[in-house]
C-alpha cells in the first residue's frame, strides 16, 4: 500500500499536485455535461430510427434527406463532439484502475482516444452530408 | 462463564429461559489467526440468545485461547473499534446479532479489508486516519474565544447537509467495503471525505479551499464510482457516496470560480 497522507490529487507524472487536481476535476465536469448531452442526443437518434424504420425509409432517401439538410449534419457534430469527450474519460478510469495507468502519460492517452474518435466520427458525418 | 464477570449481550440463564431458545446449542466459528500470512481456526462457542458476534469473540478469548486478538471498547454502537469482516461482510460486530448473520450456525470471522492486518482481528487503522487528517477533516476556525458563538439555524440547508453526514464512529466498514479503496490504496476512502463533507457545510469553518483542494481529484472524491457500498455498509446509516456527490459538485463549483 501506497498510501501516503496527503496524496490526495498527487499521481505520478511531473504535475503539480494542485494542478493535476484542477486536470482531474474538469475532466469530471467535461464528463458529466458530456452524459448530458449524450442522453439528448441518444434518444433523438433512436426515435430517429423509430421513424425511419417504421416509414420505410431507404438508405438513399435518409443519406439524400441527410445532404440537403444543415441541422443533421451539425446535430451529429454535436453527438460526436460529446461521445469523443465523453468516452476517453471513461475509459481513463477503467485504464488507471484495472491496469495502473495514470498521471500524464494516461492524459495524453486519453486526448489520443479523444482525438481518434472525433477524427472517425467527423469523417462519418463529412462522407454524408458532404 | 462465571458468575459476577457477565458481560452486556450475556444474559444470565433465567433470563435466556424467558425469551425465544436458540435456534441450536452451538456455532462453529472460523477466526483469522495470524497477520497477513495465517489460517482459520474453527472454535465451538455455545449459543446465547441475544449473543452478539462480539459476544462470540469474547468468549473464545475467555474460555478457549486467551492470546486472540480483537479490539473493542463501547460494547454500544458508539466507538467504532470493534469492527471485522463477517461471512464476508464488513460489520460492527458489538450491535451485529449472530442470529441475523450465521447461516447454518457458522461464522467466519476475518480482520477488515483494505487495511494491513497487525494479529489476528485486528487491523492498523493508521492509513484510514491519516487520510482524515489529509482531508481536511478537521475545522479551521475562523473565530476565536472572544468572539460571540456563532449561531447556526438547524433548518438552514448546510446544517442540514452536515447533520446528515455527521454521525460517523469511524469504524472503517465503508472503508473496508469500498472496491475503490482496493484497486487505488492512494483514494482517500468514504469516511474521510464524508468527514470533509460536513465542514464544507460548517459555516464556521474557514478552510474549505484548501479542503477541496486536497479532496479533489483521482484519488479524492473524483475517483468515486457512486457505486454506494459505503452507503450499504454503512452502520450508522449515513451515506458517504451522497457526501462525495456533493463534494463533486463543490469542487465543479470552485473550478468554475477559478477557486481550486
Ligand atoms: C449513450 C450515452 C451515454 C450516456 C447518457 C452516459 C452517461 C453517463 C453518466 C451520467 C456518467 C456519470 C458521469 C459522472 O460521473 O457524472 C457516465 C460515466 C461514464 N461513462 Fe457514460 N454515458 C454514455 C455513453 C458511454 C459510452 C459509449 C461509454 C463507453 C465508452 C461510456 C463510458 C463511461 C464510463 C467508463 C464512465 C465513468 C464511470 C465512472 O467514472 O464512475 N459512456 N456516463
Ligand atoms: S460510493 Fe464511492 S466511496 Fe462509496 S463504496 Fe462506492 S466508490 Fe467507494
Ligand atoms: S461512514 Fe459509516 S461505515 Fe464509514 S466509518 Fe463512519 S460510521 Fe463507519
Ligand atoms: S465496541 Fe464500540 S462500536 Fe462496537
Amino acid at each position: 500500500m501506497n498510501g501516503a497522507p496527503g496524496a490526495a490529487g498527487a499521481s505520478p507524472g511531473r504535475i503539480r499536485a494542485g494542478h493535476r487536481a484542477r486536470i482531474d476535476a474538469a475532466l469530471w465536469l467535461a464528463q458529466r455535461v458530456s452524459a448530458f448531452v449524450l442522453a439528448a442526443c441518444v434518444l433523438v437518434h433512436l426515435a430517429t430510427i423509430f421513424y425511419a424504420v417504421h416509414g420505410g425509409l431507404t438508405a438513399a432517401a435518409i443519406i439524400a434527406r441527410i445532404r440537403g439538410s444543415v441541422a443533421w449534419p451539425a446535430f451529429y457534430v454535436v453527438f460526436i463532439v460529446a461521445a469523443a469527450v465523453h468516452a476517453p474519460i471513461g475509459l481513463r478510469a477503467i485504464a488507471a484502475e484495472w491496469a495502473g495507468f495514470r498521471g500524464h502519460r494516461a492524459d495524453l492517452a486519453t486526448a489520443f482516444v479523444a482525438i481518434a474518435l472525433l477524427a472517425l466520427g467527423l469523417r462519418a458525418v463529412w462522407g454524408l452530408a458532404g | 462463564m462465571t458468575a459476577g464477570t457477565a458481560q452486556a449481550g450475556d444474559p444470565s440463564r433465567e433470563r435466556q429461559s424467558e425469551t425465544t431458545p436458540p435456534v441450536s446449542s452451538s456455532i462453529d466459528v472460523d477466526v483469522w489467526r495470524g497477520d497477513a500470512v495465517g489460517q482459520f481456526v474453527r472454535y465451538r462457542v455455545p449459543r446465547q440468545s441475544s449473543q452478539t458476534v462480539l459476544d462470540v469473540v469474547t468468549w473464545i478469548q475467555r474460555n478457549l485461547d486467551p492470546t486472540l486478538a480483537y479490539r473493542y471498547a463501547c460494547r454500544v454502537g458508539m466507538c467504532g473499534s470493534c469492527a471485522m469482516t463477517v461471512n464476508g461482510v464488513a460489520r460492527w460486530t458489538c450491535r451485529t446479532h449472530v442470529d441475523r448473520v450465521a447461516a447454518r450456525d457458522r461464522l467466519e470471522l476475518r480482520p477488515l479489508a483494505n487495511l494491513p492486518v497487525v494479529r489476528d482481528l485486528v487491523c492498523d487503522m493508521r492509513e484510514f486516519f491519516d487520510k482524515w487528517a489529509a482531508a481536511r477533516g478537521r475545522l479551521a476556525p475562523t473565530a476565536t474565544r472572544k468572539d460571540p458563538v456563532p449561531r447556526v439555524a438547524p433548518g438552514s440547508r448546510e446544517r442540514r447537509a452536515a447533520d446528515a453526514a455527521i454521525e460517523c464512529i469511524g469504524c472503517g466498514v465503508c472503508y473496508a467495503s469500498c472496491d475503490i479503496v482496493a484497486w487505488r490504496p492512494d483514494y482517500l476512502g468514504p469516511a474521510a471525505l464524508n468527514r470533509a463533507w460536513t465542514l464544507v457545510n460548517d459555516v464556521r469553518d474557514g478552510g474549505n479551499r484548501e479542503r477541496l483542494a486536497a479532496i479533489a481529484g483521482d484519488a479524492g472524491c473524483h475517483a468515486c464510482h457512486s457505486q454506494a457500498n459505503c452507503t450499504e455498509r454503512c452502520p450508522k446509516h449515513l451515506a458517504p457516496t451522497a457526501s462525495i456527490a456533493g463534494l463533486k459538485r463543490a469542487v465543479s463549483r470552485a473550478l468554475l470560480k477559478g477557486e481550486l
